[in-house]
């Protein structure tokens, strides 16, 4: 095998070490990855062993809720002209219950998964990001629980999940409802996206050593690829919250057609994320249909190669599907041609994992406890929902079934099939790792049973209704049209659904029950590292993986682990730490030292949402000061980072000594840094899309751009600050004080010139005339000026940072990363105003 | 108040599924060959899924390799969807062929939560205005203009074709056709708020000859012993005309459908109400609580002989 990193391979060999451990090591390791003691602690606990279990709970309880309110619903459709729900709460009913499906339960519960599992099947005490993990974690448990409330008040959003305007625009939705969805949703995809980064970063960077990406767990790769498709596809709809937010707001017209704004630019950019949307939430839930099939058919996954490269296939071709959901809108015949190809192809990787899971169990021998059941029910009703997801794929079909009740069973087949069953077999099949009690099998039965038989039920016969004619989102429907029989069958569905639910909720309980004895182990003789006997610190020592399927293939290693023979079996810094892989290879690099739990980012993620919360209810002074309180949490908890720990290596076992600190690409840091401003590059590819689509609309009325000499001082000053930012790089790394801060000294007027080079420019335009409440050239313009803007900001903040850091003598030549991480940024705020600079120069004709 | 749905919109057969035109003809066939393969491939996976759990070790081993991941996942399906692809991407093209001089035209206006309904004459200009109904000659294609007044509604005649979105700021271009008299049911598909439910429409069939026949009755303005019945007075004395038209009267309000002919629709309301003079009483006297959030407001203030008269003056507009 060659080296990634200089690492030997041979060194694998050292392993498992011979000879007893020192005394007193697990229990100083122990210490340092302590519980929560009291009330404060268990807010404010990091470990993803506590904030995984808050998350995956919370996800559940918004499923819990947004499924009341779909019993609420289907008692209203149970009869004719119900007149148990008003329209107005209905329309409310059926918008809120979509977006918590989507955003509050479907992504974050599969994430939630993730941070849960991921550190455990990585043999990683932690993810890389423990503190965005709490952060992210109660942005979205505090706005999830906001924008719930809002039904309460009757100021719930009633525009659909999917808020088209000119419906959801000031003058046909002018309450603040359908701000609680854009201001509400928006921010939690902030929080889905910090988790994201978070995911990747984690699963390519801390991995045990060995697990190279062939013996990455299915699992693993599942979330690596959903994360990276959140990655893409969620600035799509922060972008389109945005632009509506700002046409509500401030009457910027994007969706206006009288004004140059085209009500399709919503659609695109809402499918652009809304349809990868989909399958965002179906690979995390393939990816554990994937590990637990093998599982309980106790043999390997046939064709994980294949399976793999399919759920790859599945996040490519996902992107070209989005106007799957526009066949109606009078597209170009060639569009729904390309669409109609895509959306069909999307199927094949799905057919791929299907028929892989059905060949694992013809290869193994199928146990029929509670996760199999539910991964059988998972097979039959996605496949279900994937059939007539082929059948609206045909462009002409869809034009009759679009927007009827045959999508919405289409949909429900597709996402409970493909989500919510495997979730639950996930959640039978890994209970035991987390509460060491196991869920009950008996139990488990009627909880299944109960979910299947109700879910056929409930949404058979709404193909049915669908055709004979029952569009979607109708709070009533009229006699004498047959509706009657399909439409009373599917609320009875309904109850016999939630009635499982129930029961699940009740097992839950008892599992979790504070008391009596836990001691589960592997109850599904699972192959993955979360298997392994294991504390707060995960692993008593991080094992070196030479296997797919460890625990089956290694059959010592348990012991091993416990008895500390392998990597890292105490805490080698005195801190919580984790090793640093290589991205391949997954070669040890370095030791990263782990936050302990702190107060910052709670504080941050309350006041985070208090902004968001504050400005949709108008409070605006307050959202002021929530929002400057925020942005002072986040930057005293990124005070805390960039440490360096006294001694410069650390034995990680065996004798192997690896540094504690590293700058630059081999940093975890850096990494973060690159992803989140590949977000912000796919806002910015997503508002120039949004701007050639609006200019080509009606090209003859746009203004003519300013003065060419106005790109040219833009250009120049974005290149100066970039060539600033490049430079203070390379300085800072010099020995000595006085290189440091010449360095901090060139961020501040990197940042300087950026701000002076966004000013001018937006000047330049102001006296060139496109009116941003005129006409959509000039929303558009003045939404680029925002956003780059708001980097400006961003930027302006980190040269306070970088000062007040070197005043503290904590920016120096051997703390390299703060200013790495801000030169970077610098550099991407250039590009980013260049690139507006000239895009909105070469399309506006003149 | 309101009773059974208006004709037109049985739900058995599924209209959908109850072609009566060359546009739904070829979807519906569509339709029914998807249905076949899926039942067929879904019938597939259950057989493979019940011989993997529980047939003999033979087939078991044979099923249990990569050979089934590449035939079932990714051959067969390849083969069958290319085949599908041709065939539904080649239908789509047909149906949206371009409309030819001296079809039918027909502007449909949607708005919260009613159709405006224009006819046009080959240069596009409007030669007759009214609402909620549409009359078309049978055995032609017409071409339906679709535009939207305020939010985004979808124009929706199961038995005669596919929907298409009516969008702000676009006009879409639909072609449907009936090949025998009759009616047929419609229904706004895109959900547009407040009462999306109750926006139906209906289409009347015509064999070509009547329909121009009908043309040429529409065309003439309200009749004028009507218009000196007590029912025209309280009409316009309540302000009626403010909203609606009655072609001939000083009764010229744009916001509301046009009435000049209202008495001879077959449903009021958005399609959701069969029209008689009690309906039309009934809907007057408090529209708000047959379609809550309808535009038109209730009017308790007319006394019973007022609210009989106007609705007698409105159901004798034929």
């Amino acid at each position: 095998m060659i080296s990634e990193t200089g690492f030997d391979p041979a060194l694998y060999d050292r392993f498992p070490t011979r000879g007893a451990r020192p005394r007193g090591e697990l229990e100083t390791l122990a210490a340092v990855w302590c519980g929560p003691r009291s009330f404060w602690q268990w807010i404010t606990a990091i470990n993803n062993n506590f904030v995984g279990v808050y998350y995956v709970g919370a996800a559940m309880l918004f499923f819990v809720l947004a499924g009341v309110l779909a019993l609420l619903m289907r008692t209203q459709l149970a009869i004719p002209l119900n007149g148990l729900l008003p329209q107005e709460t209905y329309n409310q009913l059926f918008t809120v219950h979509g977006t918590m499906m989507m955003f509050l339960f479907a992504v974050p519960a599969v994430e939630a998964l993730g941070v849960l599992l991921l550190p455990q099947m990585l043999g990683a005490r932690d993810l890389p990001f423990p503190r965005l993990s709490a952060y992210a974690f109660w942005a979205y448990l505090i706005g999830g629980l906001a924008f719930f409330s809002s039904i309460f008040f009757g100021l719930a959003p009633n525009g659909g999940w999917f808020m088209y305007p000119p419906l959801t625009s000031s003058t046909w939705s002018p309450g603040i409802n359908a701000d609680f969805w854009l201001l509400g949703i928006g921010f939690i995809e902030i929080s889905a996206i910090a988790g994201a980064i978070e995911i990747i970063v984690g699963i390519l960077r801390t991995r045990a050593p060995g697990m190279t990406l062939d013996k990455l767990p299915v699992f693993a790769w599942a979330m690596l690829i959903f994360a990276g498709m959140i990655i893409i596809a969620f600035p799509s709809v922060i972008l389109a919250t945005t632009l509506m937010e700002l046409e509500r707001a401030l009457d910027w017209p994007f969706f206006d057609p009288a004004r140059g704004g085209d009500p399709l630019l919503w659609q695109h950019l809402f499918w652009f994320f809304g349809h990868p949307e989909v399958y965002i939430i179906f690979l995390p839930a393939a990816g554990a249909m994937s590990t637990i099939v093998p599982a309980v058919a106790r043999t390997p996954l046939v064709g994980h190669r294949l399976v793999v490269l399919a759920m790859l296939a599945t996040g490519f071709i996902s992107f070209g599907v989005w106007a799957h959901h526009m066949f109606t809108t009078g597209m170009p015949r060639i569009s729904t041609g390309f669409f109609s190809a895509a959306s069909a192809a999307v199927s094949i990787p799905a057919g791929v994992q299907v028929f892989s899971w059905i060949a694992t169990i013809a290869a193994g021998r199928m146990r029929f406890s509670t996760p199999g059941l539910f991964a059988l029910g998972s097979v039959i009703i996605f496949t279900m929902g994937g059939l007539t997801g082929v059948m609206v794929a045909m462009v002409p079909f869809d034009w009759q079934a679009h927007d009827t009740y045959f999508i919405v069973a289409h949909l429900h087949y597709v996402l409970i099939g493909g989500m919510v069953f495997p979730l639950f077999a996930a959640i039978y099949y890994w209970t035991p790792m987390v509460s060491r009690r196991a869920l009950s099998e008996r139990l488990g039965r009627w909880v299944f049973w109960l979910m299947f038989a109700g879910m056929h039920l409930a949404f058979l016969p709404m193909h049915l209704s669908g055709l004979m004619g029952m569009p979607r989102r109708v709070y009533t429907y009229l006699p004498g049209r047959d509706l009657e029989l399909p439409n009373l069958v599917s609320s009875v569905g309904a109850f016999v659904f939630a009635a499982g639910v129930l029961v699940w909720v009740i097992d839950m309980a008892r599992s979790f029950r504070p008391f009596g004895d836990r001691t589960a182990g592997n109850v599904h003789d699972g192959a993955g590292l979360e298997w392994l006997p294991a504390g707060l610190y995960s692993v008593r020592s991080i094992p070196v993986v030479t296997s797919l399927y460890p625990l089956w293939d290694q059959k010592e290693l348990a012991r091993d682990v416990e008895a500390g023979r392998y990597f890292l079996p105490r805490s080698a810094t005195g801190e919580r730490e984790t090793i640093v892989t290589s991205t391949l290879n997954a070669e040890p690099q370095y030791l990263q030292i782990l936050p302990r739990p702190s107060g910052w980012p709670i504080w941050g993620a309350l006041f985070t949402a208090g902004f968001f919360l504050l400005l949709t209810v108008q409070a605006y002074w307050p959202s002021a000061v929530s929002g400057v309180l925020a942005i002072y949490c986040i930057m005293s908890w990124c005070w805390t980072l960039d440490r360096r720990p006294a001694c410069g290596t650390a034995d990680i076992g065996a004798g192997i000594e690896v540094p504690t600190y590293a700058s630059g690409p081999t940093s975890h840091g850096w990494w973060a840094m690159v992803i989140t401003l590949v977000v912000g590059g796919m806002v910015l590819a997503m508002s120039a899309f949004s701007y050639v689509f609006l200019w080509s609309r009606n090209p003859g009325v746009w203004l003519p751009p300013p003065p060419v000499t106005s790109l040219v001082t833009l250009l120049v000053l974005d290149a100066a600050a970039a060539g600033l930012a490049w430079a203070a790089c390379r300085l800072q790394r010099r020995p000595g004080s006085h290189p440091a801060t010449a360095a901090t000294l060139m961020l501040v007027l990197a940042a300087a010139s950026l701000a002076a080079a966004w000013a001018l420019d937006l000047g330049a335009w102001r006296a060139a005339g496109p009116h941003p409440t005129v006409h959509a050239q000039g929303a558009m313009v003045h939404a680029f000026m925002a956003w780059q803007g708001l980097f400006v900001a961003v930027t302006v903040l980190m040269a306070v940072f970088a000062i007040l850091r070197r005043i503290a003598g904590r920016l120096r030549p051997d703390l390299p990363t703060t200013a790495d991480l801000i030169a970077l940024f610098v550099v991407y705020t250039a590009g980013q105003g260049a690139f507006s600079g000239l895009l909105l120069r070469l399309f506006p004709g003149g | 108040m309101i009773g059974k749905a208006p004709e037109g919109f049985a739900g058995w057969p599924p209209p959908a599924l109850d072609p009566a035109g060359p546009f739904a003809g070829p979807i519906n066939t569509l339709s029914w060959v998807l249905f076949a393969v899926g039942i067929v491939v879904f019938a597939a996976v259950l057989a493979a899924l019940g011989v993997a759990l529980l047939g003999p070790r033979r087939w078991r081993s044979r099923l249990g390799g990569p050979r089934l991941v590449w035939l079932g996942g990714l051959a067969f399906p390849v083969v069958v969807l290319s085949a599908l692809l041709v065939y539904g991407l080649g239908l789509t093209s047909r149906l949206t062929d371009d409309p030819r001089p001296g079809e039918t035209r027909v502007r449909v206006v949607g708005e919260m939560w009613w159709w405006r309904v224009a006819y046009l004459d080959s240069q596009g200009r409007e030669v007759l205005q009214d609402a909620n109904e549409i009359h078309i000659p049978a055995g032609r294609p017409v071409v339906f203009e679709l535009e939207a007044a305020d939010v985004i509604h979808a124009f929706w005649i199961p038995r005669l074709g596919g929907k298409e979105d009516m969008i702000p700021g676009r006009r879409n271009i639909l072609r449907l056709q009936a090949d025998a008299p009759g009616v047929y049911g419609g229904q706004c598909a895109e959900y547009c708020g407040g009462p999306h439910a109750l926006m139906g429409l209906v289409v009347v069939a015509h064999p070509p000859a009547e329909f121009d026949a009908w043309m040429r009755r529409r065309l003439k303005p309200a009749p004028a012993a009507a218009e000196a019945s007590r029912g025209a007075e309280v009409f316009a004395d309540s302000g009626c005309g403010a909203c609606h038209t009655v072609r001939g009267t000083a009764a010229n309000g744009l916001a509301g459908p046009d009435l000049s002919h209202v008495g001879a629709r077959r449903t009021i309301g958005g399609g959701i109400l069969p029209n008689n003079q009690g309906t039309i009483a009934g809907w007057i006297a408090d529209s708000q609580a047959i379609k809550p959030g309808n535009r038109m407001p209730a009017y308790p203030v007319l006394s019973g002989a007022d609210l009989r008269a106007v609705s007698a003056y409105l159901a004798s507009l034929q």
